[in-house]
């Protein structure tokens, strides 16, 4: 499933990171990177962007953009 | 004897507490200065411990050292060119994993003494962490020290530690860098080996370093190596190709992108040896605040609740020593007048120089709290929540919700608000928030609202002040969504955003923010607030020759005249109110005169001449002045039109204020006039930082042209509106 279809308090595996250049890289220099565990802490009020506890530090990335990021849920 | 010095460089990611640590080394001897060809904030102190000279660099706060953001471009090239003696890097131990990314890319440089500074001991502490330092020395095989930076704690350890490593000859070890994966070991083996062959002894870099760049295909590193090393820098280039497209053939994947996985896969492994974190869950404050702060509900009504909060302190507590400095002033202005022996020197010092600067200065209280409550907001790390909480709308501008924090700056003043713009990572980002920012009504302009709105809408007053604030942001959101769709199309920058924990700020770090920011505000005021204010004293100034319509002294002789004889007629009892009868009417003519020879004025006839503009919007000739002068600050607006309304203290706006309603001006017009103030042209020192930080003049001038146009456009549509519901 995609990391944007994650709900609150859902916890999963980063399977792959999609999208490209410079945002691609720019999500992996802060850590979500492949078989790394991330946490879906809360949606923003208006539902974007989206926080996430990823490596022990709390992160947000938009909807779109969590869109990109396969994740294996573990339940 | 003569001192040894050393440059020590502070390297580390944002919100590790390297600016506390900073200060906390350098005291308030730092220097706030900006990298040279670029716009980013440089710090540094001089300091003298154990013996040593030390010079103290901060450098940019980066997650890492890919050249992405100026930010970052700035700290690697400090670090490769300059050289430092020794590189501090202050980790953020409780968020150990991250630190590491940036702290492995300043090991694999290959070119400095590296430090690890694990910062924030207590805090991972707290949480349960325990980071064996032995081990991670041993692996990464550089010094480690624990440091508390907002308890000063382990501070003199690190700079002995740093002078013994500055001290030490021993060559940067070659082992204990990251290894990647087979393949990759073997294209960055067989790329050093024909570098070391080419360079034909004059290459930059340490050769390893450079081959994992050309790999990542780096940009700048191409670049500079083409520059240096001519004609078979090109072939390293073709022979760097050759190894990334085997690389992207086997991995089916950018080897930048391979490399970034694979040195944190190098970290996990680092991390498993010398961290471990007690099971028991703790309970996390920070997390908690945020269940409230950043709620669904409750986010937004907070948000604009702390909005609100700074706005009250920053004006209704900053009333108080603005009253203070008024009447200081007013001392000083009266004590000047009785010094000094009539002559013209002494008119351009009290009605031009310190009329002037006395009207600005008066805000320094106003402006000093603002910053105040800005430095709350960042150092606490609200500022992270802000731009979560509103990404969603700056998005629809088509804006990061990082340009949320320049914009709310702009309030305070757009100077550094256009500065902050260069936390943005994309270009097309920050140039669009730079040309919409001046649409937040900075606080120069304050003083010409409460003026024309306390005026005009007594009562209703903050109401219409709120209006004309709002105006300025919608302008700024309507105009972002068109230029994001015409001229500054493109893809958005990513919103990878950390969101800190929260911390309590400490007095001394807020102070300091506070200090640097309204130092810039002394500064324009020491510069071109005061030549402002001597040319628009000028301008009124002369010619002095001037013939009046009608004869004002021969007018006062009469009055004084007819005054003598009805006071020697009069009893003993009515002496004392006829002689305040007289004087007002002695003041009501030099009144007259004052204002007919400003008329006639350069200022008056400069005035005049743009009338025609200004007149479908509701402003006289005083009002085009006042607006005129309003290019050098915002600020000489109000002093201008104390002038112009020949009032007796320019400083005392109940003096203006009676001058205002006694004039022809309506509350339609003032209405128009305020609009036009949120909206036209930005001040001098504005349009000089947007010239700076665009680097482009073209774009300064369409922000000048654009925001003038608009504000001519509303304030029209304001005024007429206005006029034709019968508003008057």
């Amino acid at each position: 499933m995609l990391l944007s279809e994650m709900k609150e308090g859902q916890k999963g595996r980063i399977v792959q990171v999609g999208g490209t250049g410079a945002l691609r890289r720019r999500i992996l220099e802060m850590g979500i990177v492949k078989d790394a565990e991330i946490y879906v802490e809360k949606y923003a009020p208006l539902r974007d962007p989206m926080e996430l506890i990823v490596k022990g530090y709390h992160v947000s990335l938009r909807v779109e953009e969590a869109a990109c990021i396969t994740i294996d849920d573990i339940r | 004897m003569q001192q040894k010095s050393l440059t020590i460089a502070l390297a580390g990611n944002p919100n590790s507490g390297k600016t506390t640590l900073f200060n906390n080394i350098t005291g308030t001897r730092q220097k706030v200065g900006n990298w040279p060809g670029v716009t980013v904030e440089k710090k540094e102190g001089i300091i003298h411990k154990h013996g040593y000279n030390l010079k103290i660099i901060d450098l940019p706060g980066t997650y890492s050292l890919t050249p992405f953001s100026i930010e970052e471009i700035v700290a690697r090239n400090f670090i490769l060119e300059e050289c430092p003696d020794v590189v501090i890097d202050i980790i953020d131990s409780s968020n150990l994993e991250r630190s590491l990314y940036l702290a492995t890319q300043l090991r694999e440089l290959d070119c400095c003494k590296v430090l690890f500074a694990l910062n924030m001991a207590d805090l991972a502490r707290s949480r349960g962490i325990q980071i064996d330092a032995d081990k991670l020395s041993e692996l990464l095989d550089v010094p480690v020290v624990f440091t508390i930076g907002n308890k000063n704690q382990g501070i003199d350890i690190l700079l002995k530690k740093a002078i013994e490593l500055g001290e030490s000859n021993a060559v940067v070890p070659q082992s204990r860098r990251v290894k990647y994966s087979q393949d990759i070991e073997h294209s960055i083996a067989q790329l050093q080996n024909f570098i070391e062959e080419k360079k034909n002894n004059i290459f930059l870099y340490n050769t390893r370093w450079a081959a994992i760049k050309l790999l990542e295909d780096d940009k700048i590193i191409k670049e500079r190596i083409l520059q240096k090393v001519g004609n078979s820098g090109h072939e390293i280039l073709q022979q760097a190709q050759l190894q990334r497209k085997y690389l992207i053939d086997r991995f089916n994947d950018d080897p930048e992108i391979v490399m970034t996985d694979e040195r944190y896969g190098f970290i996990v492994g680092i991390i498993k040896e010398v961290m471990t974190t007690s099971t028991r869950q703790r309970v996390d404050i920070s997390r908690n605040i945020d269940l409230i702060l950043t709620n669904r509900f409750l986010g937004f009504p907070i948000f604009i609740f702390f909005i609100w909060a700074m706005f009250q302190m920053t004006f209704s507590l900053g009333a108080y020593p603005m009253q203070w400095i008024d009447s200081g002033i007013n001392l000083f202005s009266a004590s000047l007048d009785g010094l000094l022996p009539n002559s013209l020197l002494k008119n351009l010092l009290l009605d031009g120089i310190v009329a002037g600067v006395g009207s600005v200065i008066i805000f320094l209280p106003n402006i000093l709290i603002l910053f105040f409550c800005i430095a709350i907001f960042e150092d606490t790390g609200y500022m992270a929540r802000a731009a979560f909480l509103m990404d969603k709308i700056m998005h629809l501008i088509g804006l990061h919700g990082k340009s949320f924090i320049p914009m709310l700056m702009g309030f305070g003043c757009n100077v550094p608000a256009i500065m902050a713009t260069r936390t943005l990572e994309s270009e097309k980002d920050r140039i669009l928030t730079i040309l919409i920012t001046p649409f937040m009504s900075c606080s120069a302009k304050l003083p010409i609202y409460i003026i024309l709105a306390g005026t005009f809408f007594s009562a209703k007053a903050g109401t219409v002040i709120f209006a004309i604030y709002f105006i300025g942001i919608l302008t700024a959101i309507l105009s972002g969504r068109l230029f994001r769709s015409t001229l500054l199309k493109g893809v958005d920058a990513p919103f990878v955003m950390e969101l800190p924990p929260y911390r309590v700020p400490m007095i001394k770090s807020l102070l300091i923010h506070m200090w640097d920011r309204s130092k810039m505000f002394l500064k324009k005021m020491g510069g071109v607030i005061l030549i402002g204010s001597i040319i628009i004293w000028t301008l009124s100034a002369f010619p002095r020759n001037i013939t009046y319509s009608t004869d004002y002294e021969s007018q006062i002789k009469k009055v004084k005249a007819n005054y003598l004889t009805e006071f020697t007629t009069g009893n003993e009892n009515t002496k004392d109110s006829i002689e305040k009868k007289r004087d007002a009417a002695i003041s009501k003519i030099l009144m007259a005169q004052k204002a007919e020879k400003i008329e006639k004025s350069y200022m008056g006839k400069i005035g005049k001449a743009f009338e025609p503009l200004f007149s479908p919007i509701g402003i006289d000739w005083r009002g085009s002045v006042a607006l005129l002068s309003g290019f050098v600050a915002k600020e000489i607006v109000v002093s201008t039109l104390g002038i112009l309304y020949a009032t007796e203290a320019e400083v005392e706006s109940d003096a203006l204020k009676k001058a205002l309603l006694a004039s022809n001006m309506t509350s339609s017009a003032a209405l128009s006039m305020m609009v036009f103030v949120i909206l036209y042209l930005p001040c001098l020192a504005t349009v000089s930082t947007i010239r700076r930080e665009t680097g482009s003049l073209k774009w300064t001038l369409f922000s000048m042209g654009y925001s003038t146009l608009i504000a001519w456009g509303v304030a029209f549509l304001i005024y007429q509106g206005c006029r034709m519901m019968g508003l008057g």
